[in-house]
């Protein structure tokens, strides 16, 4: 059977649950370390990100309504199913150039990245919130609640784990997100959609876009109903840095930058990473006596 | 003028109706011709509220909504009319009292139309006198399903009469018709009648407005039109939520009756949520940046 041809995958965008290709029909090239063609991704337009952030929209209440405890679960199915994809990922990350030793390691560090983020689900809660004394006979608390759909730049470098530690403190939280996979290599990003897709997490809770930071980032900073921004690459220049923050102003969106140079030392976990994307709120409940 | 047999059928080529709809879908309408149909389209809305849970507050804000639809754009068209319940007739009324809006009331036992007729011609004779400028009456689907085509006939021109000056609407409830030669027949009739507009749906049946439904009543209308020369209005209501379905029904419109039909004295949409997508359509066309219901009010 040497004369067989190979099924190539085709790379297409995670929106909705679902992994439409791009609205615009357009598609770029993803190169491999010997700067061969390796596959062609989606070059997404703004109404991929439109349609994206519906569909955000409508998963994010029906999200953010379940336990803290079952957001936990899913998050662990997550790593459960990255576990056993293992192998692929491994060799995708070896096409762009890791060995196998380093990229064993940044799977397994974003497997347990996850398995970190799950255990917080229901305990960042206890952590932050607070009871406060109040001169009044009210029992008065403030809770984190999720500020709702968040828009990601993943990180350029460590395509899948750069991903998963953008991710899992802002899903876990609650809210639902739009993922701009890393411009050049896309391909771990859309692979980690077919394992979102087969752990419990609900279509529209996370939405993954491939294409260029130029070209989306005036939408992806000035959507009204889009209620954060978030990157981390230190290579962003000051005048877009200057455009994002300018954009989110719109509708005071929240602009979390964090430059983080080493994705796999600990420092780049932490639960502030949850709370950067949680607004409190407090209650004043009466009490007698 | 010739009255149809309703004992024949006009049939109704299935296929032919769902790719001729679907070949209309596929026009690109952008930019400035986007703007003015999301204009038009605008001021086509029946702005509607049809819940047992209507308060006159709700109506009373409903009717600001009609007056001025978002207060960013202030030289903004207004919808055509306010749509609701009888009883709220008098209260729609004087919130609108000095405008162009006009006031429509649901009427003749709406929405299953299961009531006598003594109590339906009551009925829109009181929400006529109340102040409602067009009345939507259902017809009696059971009867016509009956085949008792002669009974829907008197009691829609008996509601005419009972209307006087006011305008009737017809809502045919296309989703109890069943096929498209039922659609069919009832809009000539309704139009034989006396109806100044054909409406597809109550919107308290699923499906409601459909865009093949609405073609089959367009050409209906254009038939009528070629038989007698009186031009019937039509108006579909019921799931039209978006702003881009609302553009495929005016060039549906357009390419079936012509120009002479896009305007809000032919053509209306019976939605609630439609004019908000409009208006977050208008404003992104005006700004550029995609906008959030978050700041557009629900009445």
């Amino acid at each position: 059977m040497s004369d067989r041809i190979e099924v190539l995958k085709t790379y297409k965008t995670y929106v909705g649950g679902n992994f439409p290709r791009t609205e615009s029909g357009r598609y770029y090239k993803v190169y491999d370390k010997d700067d061969n063609v390796l596959a062609n991704a989606c070059q997404c337009s703004r109404k991929d990100l439109r349609d994206a952030v519906v569909a955000a929209g409508d998963a994010q209440p029906g999200w953010n309504d379940r336990t803290a405890y079952n957001r936990g679960q899913i998050l662990y199915r997550i790593a459960e199913m990255l576990e056993t994809r293992k192998a692929q990922f491994i060799e995708e990350l070896e096409t762009i150039g890791y060995s196998n030793e380093e990229a064993e390691e940044e799977v397994n560090t974003s497997i347990d990245r996850l398995i970190y983020y799950a255990g917080w689900s229901d305990k960042y809660q206890q952590v932050f919130g607070t009871i406060n004394p109040v001169a009044s006979s009210h029992f008065n608390f403030s809770m984190p609640e999720p500020m709702g759909i968040v828009n990601i730049w993943a990180p350029e470098e460590r395509p899948l784990l750069g991903l998963v530690s953008v991710m899992a403190p802002v899903i876990v939280g609650g809210n639902s997100c739009i993922i701009l996979a890393s411009e050049k290599y896309p391909l771990s990003a859309v692979s980690f959609a077919e394992v979102l897709n087969s752990s419990d997490v609900p279509g529209g809770v996370v939405n993954i876009l491939t294409g260029y930071r130029d070209e989306l980032l005036e939408h992806m900073t000035t959507h009204m109903d889009v209620n954060a921004f978030f990157y981390t690459d230190t290579t962003v220049d000051e005048e877009a840095r200057k455009q994002i923050d300018e954009n989110a102003t719109l509708n005071l969106k929240r602009v979390i930058r964090k430059p983080i140079e080493d994705w796999l030392a600990d420092d780049s976990q932490s639960p502030y990473f949850i709370t950067d994307f949680q607004e409190i709120k407090t209650t004043w409940h009466p009490v007698g006596l | 003028m010739k009255i149809s047999d309703f004992n024949q059928t006009v049939s109704i080529d299935q296929v032919g109706i769902e790719e001729r709809v679907a070949r209309l879908n596929s026009r690109s309408i952008k930019k400035e011709s986007k703007v003015q149909a999301l204009k038009l389209a605008l001021s086509m809305v029946d702005l509607t509220t049809l819940a047992g849970m209507d308060t006159p507050g709700k109506v009373i804000q409903l009717c600001q909504k009609a007056k001025e639809p978002y207060a960013g754009l202030p030289q903004l068209p207004t919808v055509a009319a306010v749509c609701v319940y009888p009883n709220m007739v008098s209260v729609a009324e004087k919130a609108l009292r000095g405008t162009d809006i006009n006031i429509a009331s649901v009427a003749t036992a709406f929405p299953s139309g299961m009531s006598t007729l003594e109590a339906k011609l009551e009925e829109t004779k009181k929400v006529v006198e109340d102040g409602a400028d067009e009345v939507d009456m259902v017809i009696s689907r059971g009867e016509f399903l009956k085949g008792n085509y002669s009974y829907v006939y008197d009691e829609i021109a008996a509601v005419k009469e009972a209307c006087g000056d006011a305008h009737l609407k017809v809502i045919l409830e296309t989703g109890e018709l069943q096929t498209y030669e039922n659609v069919r027949k009832a809009s000539d009739i309704a139009m034989h009648a006396g109806a100044d507009f054909i409406k597809t749906s109550t919107g308290k049946v699923k499906p409601a407005a459909t865009q093949p439904v609405t073609l089959v009543m367009l050409e209906a209308i254009r038939d009528y039109f070629y038989d007698t020369g009186r031009m019937v209005g039509m108006k579909p209501a019921g799931g039209i939520r978006k702003a881009k379905q609302a553009i495929q029904y005016l060039v549906i419109v357009k390419e079936t009756l012509g120009t002479d039909w896009l305007t809000p004295d032919y053509f209306r949409f019976g939605a609630s949520s439609l004019a908000n997508d409009l208006l977050m359509q208008i404003v992104k066309q005006k700004t550029g940046v995609y906008q959030s219901a978050d700041y557009f009010s629900n009445d």
